[in-house]
């Protein structure tokens, strides 16, 4: 059996350690489309403020793939062919496949601004844009960072520990607009406000233009400009669908992303897909939906890896859940976090003391979606809460009461404790 | 280390929290808790004060082993002048509160003056402040409890709070913290009303250290096991809690019953430990659902009941339906057996009722079984007692005034006062079964003679928790002696009484001595705390607090005379029982017991006595 | 064979001696808030129940770490955070649906039970057997049984 895997994110990886569990002699390729070891991009806000080197970026430890006889290739994959079993690599050459995984990730997008294709204007996406940002990124830089994403804010805090001037700009109402409300986003907008970092909400950036040498001028639609030594632009990522655009012959479906099923397999047979690529089911709604985390990544590349290797294994879902940590606050969500129709609804919100904390239940009684805002402990009950699908029962009306006995709720009605 | 090394002063008058160093020179000659705090008091209070004014001052105070591993180190003390006694007060508790207290970087908090408006002190840490409780008053310590953890939606801050007792100025209210443990005695919880403060709510995450952790875990874990191999703190305790007591006490004619009329109740099967987890007939289930520890504890004696929902008294009450904290020994003997009730679901609502609303259940079932035996004699008739029938054995009586005794309501208003100030007010002062004001619990001292001497000596009045010579007279701990006979008592009390101030000056909790000594209890002390802790030493500190407190109480008025027992105990002979014909020889004890103190003949303590304990 | 915490909250007196023995091992210091595991306290139930990692198969922590900080090991099948590869992300305390990691402000690095390295302190310290150590094996067989006891009690619980 011989597997290829387009992708050495964390999906990738997990996929090929996987398959080597489960099947001891088969070949099994990774691609790797950078010139770099085999690393995570999660770690690079934790590189950019010196909490970790380059070395402490990588995914695994050097030898772990020669360990478990997974050849990683430094090629990108250019080109899936479906039709012939065949993938083409950027060097030019074809190899062939029984079946394989396309995890080839998320790109960062740009917003069509013109002047963003200049000097001293990076995304924070690749080792290579970390060390570009990090010469720039100076104690007293000025340093415009352009959306206050999840990205944006990853990045936020690893800016202000180099002691640059931040400026950050957003084109929506507030702070990360997917992963908060209002409440939370204007609690984190306050809190990093008090830090020193000037947040400008429903800015738009009109164009970049070079001020003098070094420095760029920022322009927004209101007419305000902000001189920068650094632009950095964090409004989002898309899949990465270039393999199966560039090819010919049967083409995959897509959607927003790379379509799958239950089983992570694309239209195409023997083709998989798992992590930021791909469109998968949301585990309530069942919608295609693309949501870029980690967790989601990891536990796809994981069940692609079992079906692939003849061990049937279907995914739940993918549910939504954010964690940032911007200059010690710490913010999660997890999933319809806005609520569903027909539920109910809890908020219990402290300014003060920058605490807030949101859930959202079903019709049926069931958590559905949470917004945390420094919330101390067993964050993850919350993810379990909502995804064993647990009927709260007599708790629902107790965390209405005291929305912060969530731990307890779980440990109650889905640890067999209560 | 031991010591967090930090005190916190709150000015309820001024609104101020201030932190301020721990005096380490008086930690070295009082420990901690009831010692060190009394220190502290003694020094800034004047004893003759009104207990009840702004000028007395309430400590909340932990030892040096709270929040530690060693077993039952989760106790705190509250100090002050009591309002039931107008002596020095000290009440101590077990629960959560203690510890969290401990973690939060504190040894104790010192509470002046008076708030113009009601407040509750909230404890996060090293931030405390005072926020507005206006909202709160009125409410139940359950309630209370409840608000304020949803207030600032953290269901782990740990609460110390007073109910409606409290804050009617009810003479014998107490402090509960953990919902149904208590700082009971003294009327404590009626000085915290005083001072308009419902409740203190702390959250505590900075942790304890000891001096020398690896001899300290050593030595705690050596120890556990001794609480756990022994038969009263490794069997009869978790299996019965303190309730294993009653048939033992009602066997040896010492249960006082019927306001100590006679020493023996014919219901204590029915109200005793054994009783509480039998089924009952009506629901098939027990009282009893299980034991609970308190923070640290490995011997876990804590009742946790749930009322029979048929029965009348919760028939229409679902909130009463869930588990909550049950009846112990001295709260099943003062609403049982005193009163002459029988009723185990009745008495347990009552004991929920006193948890909630913060009373003393001794003090309160003991003042009811005093006007139980007012309207018996005539004393009193319906017109005082609102229409009802108090007689003897009238458990609707308990539970009615229960409620009203907390909400200061009709009859209840009377009792509120404590039994003496009740009998004096009916003319029938001599069937108040008190000292220096304090109602006397669960043993009978014609039947333990030892007790008798405990009771007239106690600084905080009437208590078994000073010197519980039981253990000794009744249970054989560490040696038996005769409970009938009043022969080397006063040596036992004095020796009681002095190990006892440093149990309760360590954090620990006095029910290890079951199983401890103090030469048990010396080294845990010595590996936690820097510092010269010999037995000698602990010895020493302990009869100083002793003399420090019996000072203060001299200072405040009290004499030799009030060294004494109710008239009762002490010329009308026990009608039944083994000790049947025997009072009390209180007279016999007490010159003996002053003479070993170093007291000279009218209880004064000499100068020599005072400069041998550095006082 | 490999052992493996049997929690039986029916044993549990809710006394905290497992908090203390726990944050002690770790911290170095009598401190249930840093405490790896947990004793729930359902009051109005009289039920106190220990809780912690149960080092699962699926490791939803060890998978979610984009840099490979949680490892097994293999002595004590424990999965064990290393703290000189933990960059403090959190990922791992959300993608954990059972709660038991969490973030140590103090240090920046999350923590979790590690089974201290095969002789776990708190299943040491409980007084009354509550939390023993014992072959993996056993306790699969008590958490089908705690299972049973549980859809017994459940009805009671929501009545």
């Amino acid at each position: 059996m011989r597997y290829l895997i387009a992708g050495a994110g964390p999906a990738g990886v997990v996929a090929a350690e996987t398959l080597r569990r489960h099947d001891h002699s088969a070949t099994i390729r990774l691609f790797c489309g950078e010139q770099e070891p085999v690393y995570s991009r999660m770690a690079i806000p934790y590189l950019l403020s010196n909490k970790i080197d380059e070395r402490g970026t990588w995914l695994r430890e050097p030898g772990h793939f020669e360990t478990l006889a997974v050849d990683l290739v430094h090629q990108r994959v250019e080109t899936v062919e479906p039709d012939h079993h065949t993938v083409v690599l950027s060097d030019g050459r074809r190899e062939t496949y029984d079946r394989m995984l396309i995890a080839t990730g998320a790109r960062p997008v740009s917003p069509p601004v013109p002047g963003l294709d200049q000097p001293g204007v990076h995304h924070c996406w690749t080792l290579a844009d970390a060390r570009a940002i990090a010469a720039r990124a100076r104690p007293g830089s000025r340093v415009v960072l352009m959306g206050a994403g999840f990205i944006g804010c990853i990045i936020l805090e690893a800016l202000v520990l180099r002691g640059v001037r931040l400026t950050v700009l957003e084109a929506e109402d507030r702070m990360v607009p997917r992963m908060l409300d209002a409440t939370a986003g204007a609690m984190l907008r306050s809190w990093c406000e008090a830090k020193g970092v000037a947040i400008h909400t429903d800015t738009r950036v009109q164009a970049v233009e070079p001020m003098g040498a070094e420095a760029l001028a920022v322009h927004c639609e209101q007419g305000t400009v902000f001189p920068a030594d650094l632009l950095v632009v964090a409004t989002g990522v898309a899949p990465n669908l270039d393999p199966v655009r560039n090819g010919s012959g049967a083409t995959l479906r897509t959607g927003r992303g790379l379509q799958v099923d239950s089983r992570q397999q694309t239209s195409a047979p023997d083709v998989y897909a798992a992590g930021d690529v791909c469109e998968a089911a949301d585990w309530y709604t069942g919608e295609g939906a693309v949501y870029a985390i980690q967790p989601v990544a990891v536990e796809q590349g994981r069940i692609a890896a079992l079906n692939m290797c003849g061990r049937p294994a279907r995914y739940a879902g993918a549910l939504p859940m954010n964690v940032l940590d911007t200059l010690g606050l710490v913010t999660v969500s997890f999933g319809h976090w806005s609520g569903v129709a027909g539920g109910d609804s809890v908020r219990q919100s402290d300014p003060e003391h920058h605490r807030y904390l949101r859930l959202e239940f079903d019709p049926q009684g069931r958590l559905v979606g949470a917004i945390a805002v420094g919330l101390p402990g067993h964050v993850g009950v919350l993810r379990g809460l909502i995804q064993s699908g647990a009927p709260l029962g007599p708790w629902q009306a107790r965390l209405k009461q005291a929305p912060g006995r969530i731990a307890e709720a779980y440990v109650a009605r889905v640890a067999g404790g209560g | 280390m031991g010591w967090q090394r930090r005190i916190l002063r709150v000015n309820l008058t001024e609104g101020t929290c201030n932190p301020e160093p721990l005096n380490m020179d008086w930690a070295r000659q009082y420990l901690g808790q009831r010692g060190l705090a009394t220190k502290y008091f003694v020094e800034e209070v004047d004893p003759t004060v009104d207990p009840l004014s702004p000028d007395n001052k309430l400590i909340f105070a932990t030892g040096p082993l709270t929040g530690t591993a060693a077993s039952t180190a989760g106790r705190y003390s509250v100090i002050t002048k009591g309002a039931l006694t107008g002596a020095i007060a000290c009440s101590n508790s077990g629960g959560y509160f203690g510890a969290e207290l401990k973690n939060a970087g504190w040894d104790m908090i010192v509470f002046e003056g008076r708030a113009p408006e009601p407040v509750y002190l909230l404890i996060e840490d090293e931030e405390a402040r005072l926020l507005p409780a206006g909202d709160l008053w009125g409410r139940s310590v359950w309630e209370t409890h409840e608000r304020i953890q949803h207030d600032h939606q953290d269901p782990m801050l740990k609460i110390a709070a007073i109910g409606q007792a409290g804050e009617n100025g009810v003479l014998f209210a107490c402090i509960v913290n953990d919902l149904h443990r208590a700082a009971g005695r003294s009327g404590v919880g009626a000085v915290m009303g005083s001072k308009r403060l419902k409740a203190v709510a702390v959250r505590g995450t900075q942790g304890v250290s000891v001096a020398d952790p690896r001899r300290f875990l050593q030595v705690t874990m050596e120890k556990k096991r001794i609480l756990a191999e022994n038969a009263v703190t490794g069997q009869g305790l978790p299996t019965y809690g303190t309730q294993v007591l009653m048939n033992v006490v009602n066997e040896i004619g010492a249960l006082p019953t019927r306001n100590a009329r006679e020493v023996q109740f014919e219901g204590a099967p029915r109200i005793s430990g054994e009783a509480m987890r039998e089924p009952r007939p009506t629901d098939g289930k027990p009282n009893l659902i299980t034991n609970q520890a308190c923070f640290g504890c490995t011997i876990a004696c804590g009742r946790v009941s749930r009322i029979d929902k048929t029965h009348y008294v919760v028939r229409n009450k679902p909130q009463y339906w869930k588990a909550s904290g049950g009846l112990e020994y001295e709260n099943a003997w003062a609403m049982g057996a005193d009163t002459g009730i029988d009723d185990l679901e009745a008495m347990t609502y009552a004991n929920f009722i006193c948890n909630e609303q913060g009373m003393d259940p001794i003090s309160f079932g003991a003042t009811l079984a005093a006007a139980m035996e007012l309207y018996e004699s005539g004393a009193i008739g319906k017109e005082e007692t609102g229409g009802i029938d108090l007689r003897f054995g009238n458990a609707e009586a308990l539970t009615t005034l229960v409620e009203q005794t907390a909400r200061g309501e009709g009859f209840g208003r009377d009792l509120g006062l404590g039994s003496r100030r009740l009998c004096e007010k009916y003319g029938r002062p001599e069937l108040s079964m008190t000292v220096k004001g304090q109602e006397f619990p669960a043993y009978d001292p014609r039947g333990i003679q030892g007790m008798g001497l405990t009771y007239a000596t106690s600084n905080r009045g009437a208590c078994h928790l000073r010197s519980y010579t039981v253990a000794s007279e009744v249970l054989g701990i560490p040696e038996k002696t005769d409970p009938l006979v009043p022969d080397g008592k006063p040596a036992l009390v004095k020796a009681f009484q002095d190990a006892t101030a440093v149990v309760d000056s360590s954090g620990l909790c006095l029910f290890t001595t079951f199983a401890w000594s103090l030469d048990d209890i010396q080294p845990q002390i010595d590996a936690a705390c820097e510092g010269d802790w010999s037995l000698e030493n602990l010895l020493a500190v302990g009869e100083r607090i002793w003399n420090l407190e019996r000072q203060f109480n001299l200072r405040a008025g009290f004499t030799g005379a009030d060294d004494r027992l109710p008239e009762r105990l002490v010329s009308e002979p026990a009608r039944q029982g083994p000790a049947k014909g025997l009072t009390n020889q209180l007279d016999k004890m007490l010159p003996e017991y002053y003479a070993l103190r170093g007291w000279d003949e009218n209880g004064v303590p000499t100068a020599e006595t005072l400069q041998r304990l550095g006082l | 064979m490999l052992k493996a915490l049997s929690i039986l909250p029916d044993k549990c007196t809710g006394c905290m001696q497992c908090e203390l023995a726990c944050s002690y091992e770790h911290e170095g210091v009598f401190n249930p808030a840093r405490s790896r595991i947990r004793v729930f306290h359902f009051h109005d139930e009289a039920r106190y129940v220990p809780y912690t990692c149960t080092q699962c198969a699926e490791a939803w922590c060890q998978t979610a770490c984009p840099v490979e900080a949680i490892q097994v090991n293999p002595a004590t099948g424990a999965k064990e955070v290393l703290d000189n590869l933990c960059v403090g992300c959190k990922v791992c305390t959300i993608a954990c649906p059972f709660g038991t990691v969490n973030y140590n402000q103090a240090t920046g690095k999350v923590i979790k039970c590690d089974l201290c390295g095969g002789d776990p302190a708190c299943a040491r310290y409980c007084p009354t057997g509550a939390i023993t150590y014992v072959d993996a094996d056993l306790t699969a067989y008590e958490r089908m049984r705690t299972w049973a006891a549980r859809t017994d009690t459940q009805a009671q619980a929501t009545a």
